[in-house]
C-alpha cells in the first residue's frame, strides 16, 4: 500500500478542492518560460491542457498521431456534455452530479476526484461558450439542455449531434492560438513510443515521424498522456481505427500503475455488425433513447417473420412489443445507464429474440415520438445520426425502426492517478480516458467531455505547477543521455524485430483473432472459466503474432502497418492483464458483469464487503505476474447502495 | 498585408466590379441598338449624338478601360488558379450536382466574347467612331460614318457574319449568366433571400441582354436581304 | 461483387506516382469502401506486395481524416458524406472505380492517397479563433444569442476540415472553408469583437499558402460532405429542419467576404 498514495486532501468533499488548490505551489511566469511539458495526444484533455499551459506560459510540445489534431477521436463524440448548471430549474446542482456520477459508476470511482470533476463541471460551459461553441438554445437566447441516462435531470449541453466536435474545435481553436504565439509546437503525425524515465522522474518521449518513419527524442520537465482508451483491444469498438493504448502501455512497462483494466463501457446503441469483413462499429448516440423506444417483439413467431424478412417491423402491433427497459426499469425507463442497458439487449437476444439474421439486434423506436412531437422536431434534434444510420445500413429511421446492439466504447479503467492527475512515476501525469479516476466502473452519458475538457482547462494546469515548482533549477533536458540512448535503442530493436519476422498472417488478421477471444470470454458478460479461457488464449495469440507476423516495407518510410504492428503488440500484452483483472474481481458492477455474480433478478451484485477497491497493477517484467495493489475506496459524503433504476 | 489588388478576395471584387460596369455598358448598348428595329432614322441620330465628340471619346476610353481591367485579371487569376490545381491533374473528374456549366469555364467564355469584340470593333467601331476621329468622311462601305444604319446592313447582309455574330452572342449569353449571379454574390447580395433571387435575376438580365441583340442582327439580316421592309 | 480498381501509387513526396490495376472478388454490397479497400490490403500483404497507404480513422464521418477522389468525385459518388460513409451498394458489379489522391497544389501526396494537409491548420492558426485564456470568462447564459444565429453558427461550425472543397475547386481554392470559419465565429457575439481582423488574416494566410482565387463555382459547396448539396434537391429541402438550405449555402460560401472589405453592399437578413 505504501507505493499508492492517492493525496487526496482531507476535509469535507466539497472543500478539498479549494482547499488543495490554496496550499499547492505555483511557479512564476519567469520561471515558466524556462520550463518544458511534452503532451501526447490532442483530443479534448490534451487540447485543452496544452493550450492552457501554453498560456500560462509553459514551452509546450504537443504530439498527435493525425494529421492535424482536429481528428482526435474526442471529435465523434455525440450527445453533450454534463454541467451542473441547474438552468432548468429541475433541482441540479454539483452535489447531484456528483452523486450520479458516483452512483452511475457502481461505487467503484475515487469520490473526491469526481466532486471536483463536477464542481468545475460549470466552468466548462462558459469556457466554452466564450471560445464560441454553438451550444444549442432556446428561442430566448439562453442554452437548452436534454437528458441522458442515468440522470433524472436535464443537465446536458449539446450542439446538435456533433458535441465532441464542437469542443474539440474550440479547444483545438486555442491550442492554435497558442501555437501561432509560439509557445505550443505542434507534432503532428508523429507517435510516441517510449516514455524516457531519467532518476526516477519521467523526462521526455521517443517519438516515430510517422511520414519519414525516423525515430526522435524529445526532452521535457513533465510528460502528460492524454492519450484516450483502449477500446480497440476489441479490434471492433466505436474508437476510431489509430486509437490505441500504447503510450499507457508503455508507461505500464516504464512503472506507472495500471488500475482497472478490466472497466470496459460497451454502449447499447451501435449500429449491429453486418459482416465478417467488418472494420469498426458506429455510435448512435444515446440522447436518442431520449426520444427512442427500446423493444424486441413478445412472440417468438414475429422474430421469425422478421428475421426472413416477410414481416416489417412496424407491421406489429403496439400489444406485440416488449418494451423491456420501461417493463423492467420503469422509473428511468429507456434512460437507465449504459451498463444496464447493454446487458438487457443482451438478456433478451440470448433469449432468442434478436431481431436480425444474427439473432443480435434490437429495436431503438421512435414512432411515438414523431407522433407525438412531428417529424421536423425530430429531425432536428437527430437530423444527422438518422441521415448516418440510412447511409450506414440502408434503411429509413423515419419509417422503421434503427437496430441496434451493444459494442465497445469506452474504458472506465486506465493509469492510475493521485489527486494531482500524477502517475506512480513522478513527472508523469494521466488526464481524459487514459486515467482511471472520475467514473468508477460505468460511466454515464455525456461524461466523458466533461471529465477530459476539466483535467485540461482546470485541473491539471494547477497540480502540474506544484510538480514543476520543484524543477525550476532543473536545466533543460539533455536528450544525448544513456537512458534516452538505451530507449531509444529498444524502439528501434522492437521495429525491425517486427520486420524481420515475415510470417504468414496480416496485423489485422491477428488483431481480429484477438478481439474475438475479448469479446467472446471478457467481453459484456464474463465467468471464472471464460477469463481463465482467455489468458491462456491471449499468450497463444501473443506468440503466434511474434512468430507469424509479417509486416510489410520498411521503417524509414510512411508505413501503416508497422504502426498497426507495434499497436497490436501492446494490445496483446494489455488483453491479458485485462482478463486478469476481471479473473479478480469476483463481483458485479458496471460494465464488469461475472455471470456467476447476480441478483435473481438478474441485475449486477456487487460485493462491497471485499471488493470496494481500486486494481492497480504494477508491471514485474515481461515473464512475470503483475502485482496487485488495492486503493481502498471510502465514501464519506455518500451512502453506498446497491444501485437501483427501478423506482 | 494583402489589399484589394493582390487578396483572393480583392481581386474577386475587382472582377465583379469591372463585370457590373460592362454589364451596365451591354444593357445601354442594346437599348440604343434596339432603335434600329423601330427607326434606323432615329438609330443614326443616336450615331451621330455619339460621333467623336468630348463625352462618346471620355466613354470610349473608360469602357476600354473597364475592358482591360476585367479581361488582365480573368487572366491573372486563371494563371493563380491553374498553379494551384497543382501540376498533376484528375484523371476523371465529374460534373458536380448543381455547378453550372458556365461557371466553370468563364475563361474560355470570355475570350469567344473579345474576339467577338475584335470583329465587331473592325466592322463598326472602324467605321464609325474612328472614321470621325481621324477626320474622314465616308468609311470603307463608302458610307458617311454616322450611318449606323447603313453600315449595318452592310455588315449583316452577309449570312456568315450572322452566324459569328449570333455564336459570339450565345457565349456572351452564357458569360453573363454565371457572371451577373457571381457579381452579385460577390457584392453581398447572397443572403437567404436573395441567394435564389439573384440567379433568377441573372438569368433575366442574360437573357434580355442577349435577345435584344440577337433581335437587332436577324433583323437587320432580313432587310438587307430584302425579306422585310 | 466483383471491381476492376485503378489506383494512384506513388512511392513518397519526390517520387512519380502513375496508376495500378487491381481486382477486388466477393465484396459485400454492406461493405464500406474503406473495408473494400481493408479487404484488397489484406491480399496485397498475402500476395507480397505493398499495401496502399490511405488516411482513415473515425470511420462515421466526423474526424476529416479519409480524403479520396473517386471516380471524379470527392468522397465518391454519394452525397453528404464523407468516403468512409460511402458502401459499396453505391457501385454496380462489375465497375472500374478510379482512386486518386487529392489533387491540388496546397496538398502535396505523401505517399499513394495520403495528402499533406497541414495547410488548413496553418490558416487556422492564422486566426480561426476567440482570443480568450482559459478562466476569467463570463457565465454562458449571460450573453443571449438568437437561436437562428447559434443554429447559423452551427451549420458552418460542421465543417470537418477534410480538404474536400478545395480538392474539388478548379481553382483549387479553399474559400469554403475559410468562410465557414469565418462565418461560424461571426454569426456570435463573442466572435464579432475581432471578425474582421481573423479574416483579414486567415485570407492572407490561405493566399500565402498557394490556394487559388474563389470564382463561384459553387463546385466546393455540391461535393462539401457537411453541406446540404443543392438547392434544387428536394430531399434536402424538406430535410432541413431549422433552416432553409439556402441559408446554408449562404452561411458557407461568402457572408463575411464584403464585410470586412468594408463594402456597403452587404445586405444581411
Amino acid at each position: 500500500m505504501a507505493k499508492l498514495d492517492s493525496k487526496v486532501p482531507a476535509g469535507p468533499v466539497a472543500e478539498k478542492w479549494s482547499k488543495h488548490k490554496s496550499e499547492i505551489k505555483v511557479v512564476s511566469p519567469a520561471n515558466k518560460r524556462k520550463l518544458d511539458v511534452i503532451i501526447i495526444g490532442t483530443g479534448l484533455g490534451g487540447a485543452s491542457a496544452a493550450a492552457s499551459l501554453g498560456e500560462l506560459g509553459y514551452n509546450v510540445k504537443v504530439f498527435c498521431i493525425s494529421d492535424s489534431p482536429r481528428r482526435a477521436h474526442s471529435i465523434a463524440a455525440q450527445g453533450g456534455i454534463n454541467a451542473a448548471k441547474n438552468y432548468q430549474n429541475d433541482n441540479d446542482s454539483v452535489y447531484r452530479l456528483f452523486y450520479d456520477t458516483i452512483k452511475g459508476g457502481d461505487y467503484r470511482a475515487r469520490e473526491a476526484n469526481v466532486y471536483r470533476l463536477a464542481e468545475v463541471s460549470n466552468l466548462i460551459i462558459d469556457q466554452c461558450v466564450a471560445q464560441g461553441v454553438p451550444f444549442a438554445r432556446e428561442y430566448g437566447g439562453l442554452l437548452d439542455n436534454r437528458s441522458f441516462g442515468g440522470a433524472q435531470v436535464s443537465r446536458t449541453f449539446y450542439a446538435r449531434g456533433q458535441t465532441g466536435q464542437q469542443l474539440l474545435l474550440g479547444a483545438y481553436a486555442a491550442l492554435n492560438r497558442q501555437i501561432a504565439k509560439g509557445s505550443v509546437k505542434s507534432f503532428p503525425r508523429h507517435e510516441i513510443l517510449d516514455i524516457v524515465i531519467v532518476d526516477g522522474k519521467a523526462r521526455g518521449v521517443i517519438a516515430r515521424n510517422l511520414v519519414t518513419g525516423e525515430i526522435e527524442r524529445h526532452g521535457a520537465h513533465a510528460v502528460v498522456m492524454a492519450t484516450g482508451g483502449y477500446g480497440n483491444v476489441f479490434f471492433l469498438s466505436t474508437n476510431a481505427m489509430n486509437s490505441n493504448g500504447s503510450v499507457a502501455w508503455q508507461a505500464y512497462k516504464k512503472g506507472a500503475f495500471f488500475a482497472n483494466p478490466c472497466f470496459t463501457q460497451i454502449h447499447p446503441t451501435c449500429i449491429p455488425v453486418h459482416g465478417t469483413q467488418q472494420s469498426k462499429l458506429t455510435l448512435m448516440s444515446e440522447s436518442l433513447r431520449n426520444d427512442g423506444r427500446i423493444w424486441v417483439p413478445k412472440k417468438k413467431e414475429d422474430v421469425e417473420a422478421l428475421r426472413a424478412h416477410t414481416k416489417k417491423p412496424s407491421q406489429i402491433a403496439e400489444e406485440d412489443r416488449d418494451y423491456y427497459l420501461e417493463r423492467r426499469y420503469p422509473a428511468f425507463g429507456n434512460l437507465v445507464p449504459r451498463d444496464v442497458a447493454s446487458r438487457a439487449a443482451k438478456e433478451r437476444c440470448d433469449a432468442g429474440f434478436g431481431v436480425n439474421e444474427t439473432g443480435l439486434a434490437v429495436f431503438l423506436d421512435f414512432k411515438t415520438a414523431i407522433e407525438r412531437l412531428g417529424k421536423d422536431v425530430i429531425k432536428a434534434r437527430y437530423g444527422n445520426l438518422f441521415q448516418m444510420y440510412e447511409k450506414i445500413t440502408d434503411t429509413d429511421p423515419y419509417k422503421e425502426p434503427m437496430m441496434i446492439y451493444p459494442a465497445v466504447h469506452y474504458t472506465m479503467g486506465g493509469i492510475w492517478v493521485d489527486y494531482n492527475l500524477m502517475t506512480t512515476i513522478p513527472g508523469l501525469y494521466a488526464i481524459g480516458e487514459a486515467n482511471f479516476s472520475d467514473h468508477g466502473a460505468n460511466r454515464l452519458g455525456a461524461s466523458a467531455l466533461m471529465q477530459g475538457l476539466a483535467d485540461g482547462y482546470f485541473v491539471l494546469p494547477y497540480t502540474i505547477g506544484d510538480y514543476l515548482s520543484h524543477e525550476i533549477q532543473s536545466p533543460k533536458v539533455d536528450t544525448n543521455t544513456p537512458e534516452f540512448e538505451a530507449a531509444e535503442k529498444a524502439v528501434k530493436e522492437r521495429i525491425e524485430k517486427l520486420f524481420s519476422i515475415k510470417g504468414n498472417q496480416s496485423v489485422d488478421d491477428i488483431h481480429k483473432k484477438l478481439g474475438h477471444v475479448m469479446w467472446d470470454m471478457v467481453g459484456m458478460a464474463r465467468t471464472k472459466e471464460s477469463l481463465e479461457k482467455a489468458i491462456v488464449e491471449i499468450q497463444k495469440i501473443r506468440k503466434e503474432f511474434w512468430a507469424d507476423v509479417r509486416v510489410p516495407g520498411k521503417n524509414d518510410e510512411f508505413n501503416q502497418e508497422i504502426e498497426k504492428a507495434l499497436r497490436l503488440a501492446d494490445f496483446l500484452e494489455l488483453g491479458e492483464l485485462m482478463a486478469r483483472d476481471a479473473l479478480g474481481r469476483n463481483e458485479s458492477c458496471g460494465g464488469h458483469f461475472r455471470e456467476e455474480y447476480q441478483t435473481p433478478e438478474g441485475e449486477a451484485q456487487r460485493d462491497d464487503e471485499n471488493y470496494a477497491y481500486v486494481a492497480v497493477w504494477e508491471y514485474n517484467g515481461a515473464d512475470a505476474e503483475p502485482t496487485l495493489h488495492k486503493e481502498e475506496l471510502k465514501f464519506e459524503a455518500i451512502k453506498v447502495a446497491q444501485r437501483n433504476y427501478k423506482d | 498585408m494583402s489589399n484589394i489588388f493582390t487578396s483572393s478576395i480583392g481581386k474577386k471584387l475587382i472582377m465583379s466590379i469591372s463585370g457590373c460596369f460592362l454589364v451596365l455598358f451591354l444593357a445601354f448598348h442594346m437599348c440604343m441598338n434596339l432603335a434600329l428595329v423601330f427607326s434606323p432614322e432615329a438609330y443614326n441620330a443616336i450615331c451621330e449624338f455619339l460621333g467623336a465628340n468630348w463625352y462618346a471619346l471620355v466613354g470610349t476610353a473608360i469602357l476600354a478601360a473597364g475592358v482591360l481591367v476585367h479581361f488582365v485579371y480573368a487572366f491573372i487569376l486563371t494563371i493563380q488558379n491553374r498553379k494551384a490545381r497543382g501540376n498533376i491533374r484528375y484523371a476523371v473528374t465529374a460534373k458536380e450536382e448543381g455547378v453550372s456549366w458556365a461557371s466553370k469555364n468563364m475563361l474560355v467564355l470570355g475570350i469567344i466574347v473579345i474576339l467577338g469584340l475584335l470583329v465587331h470593333l473592325k466592322d463598326f467601331w472602324a467605321q464609325m467612331q474612328l472614321v470621325e476621329i481621324l477626320g474622314h468622311h465616308t468609311n470603307s462601305y463608302g458610307l458617311t460614318p454616322t450611318d449606323g444604319a447603313g453600315a449595318t446592313l452592310e455588315v449583316f447582309g452577309n449570312p456568315i457574319y450572322c452566324v459569328v455574330y449570333i455564336v459570339w452572342l450565345a457565349a456572351l449569353w452564357f458569360h453573363l449568366t454565371h457572371g451577373v449571379w457571381s457579381m452579385l454574390h460577390t457584392m453581398g447580395f447572397n443572403s437567404k433571400l436573395w441567394m435564389k433571387r439573384v440567379k433568377c435575376i441573372a438569368n433575366i438580365v442574360a437573357t434580355l441582354v442577349v435577345a435584344g441583340f440577337m433581335l437587332v442582327v436577324v433583323v437587320c439580316c432580313l432587310r438587307a436581304n430584302g425579306i422585310i421592309g | 461483387m466483383n471491381l476492376t480498381l485503378k489506383i494512384w501509387r506513388q512511392k513518397d513526396a519526390k517520387s512519380q506516382g502513375k496508376f495500378e490495376e487491381y481486382k477486388v472478388q466477393n465484396i459485400s454490397p454492406d461493405s464500406s469502401f474503406l473495408e473494400m479497400l481493408d479487404i484488397l490490403n489484406n491480399d496485397l500483404i498475402m500476395s507480397g506486395k505493398e499495401p496502399i497507404a490511405f488516411d482513415h480513422d473515425c470511420r462515421e464521418g466526423i474526424c476529416g481524416m479519409c480524403s479520396l477522389h473517386i471516380n471524379g468525385h470527392a468522397h465518391g459518388p454519394d452525397s453528404e458524406i464523407t468516403t468512409c460513409q460511402l458502401h459499396m451498394r453505391k457501385f454496380k458489379d462489375g465497375d472500374t472505380i478510379t482512386i486518386e489522391p487529392w489533387r491540388s497544389a496546397a496538398f502535396p501526396v505523401i505517399k499513394d492517397l495520403v495528402v499533406d494537409r497541414s495547410a488548413y491548420d496553418k490558416i487556422l492558426q492564422a486566426g480561426g479563433f476567440i482570443s480568450v485564456n482559459t478562466g476569467g470568462v463570463p457565465d454562458a447564459n449571460a450573453i443571449p444569442i438568437p437561436k437562428a444565429d447559434a443554429d447559423e453558427s452551427m451549420d458552418a461550425a460542421a465543417c470537418i476540415g477534410c480538404g474536400a472543397c478545395a480538392a474539388t475547386c478548379k481553382n483549387g481554392s479553399a474559400m469554403l472553408f475559410v468562410a465557414a470559419r469565418v462565418s461560424s465565429l461571426a454569426k456570435l457575439p463573442q466572435g464579432k469583437v475581432e471578425g474582421a481582423r481573423r479574416a483579414k488574416a486567415m485570407v492572407a494566410k490561405m493566399d500565402e499558402l498557394g490556394f487559388g482565387n474563389c470564382t463561384n463555382t459553387g463546385a466546393c459547396e455540391a461535393e462539401c460532405p457537411k453541406a446540404i448539396p443543392s438547392r434544387t434537391s428536394p430531399a434536402s429541402t424538406a430535410s432541413s429542419s431549422t433552416l432553409s438550405s439556402r441559408t446554408k449555402s449562404r452561411t458557407l460560401t461568402q457572408t463575411t467576404e464584403p464585410r470586412f472589405l468594408g463594402s456597403v453592399v452587404y445586405i444581411d437578413n
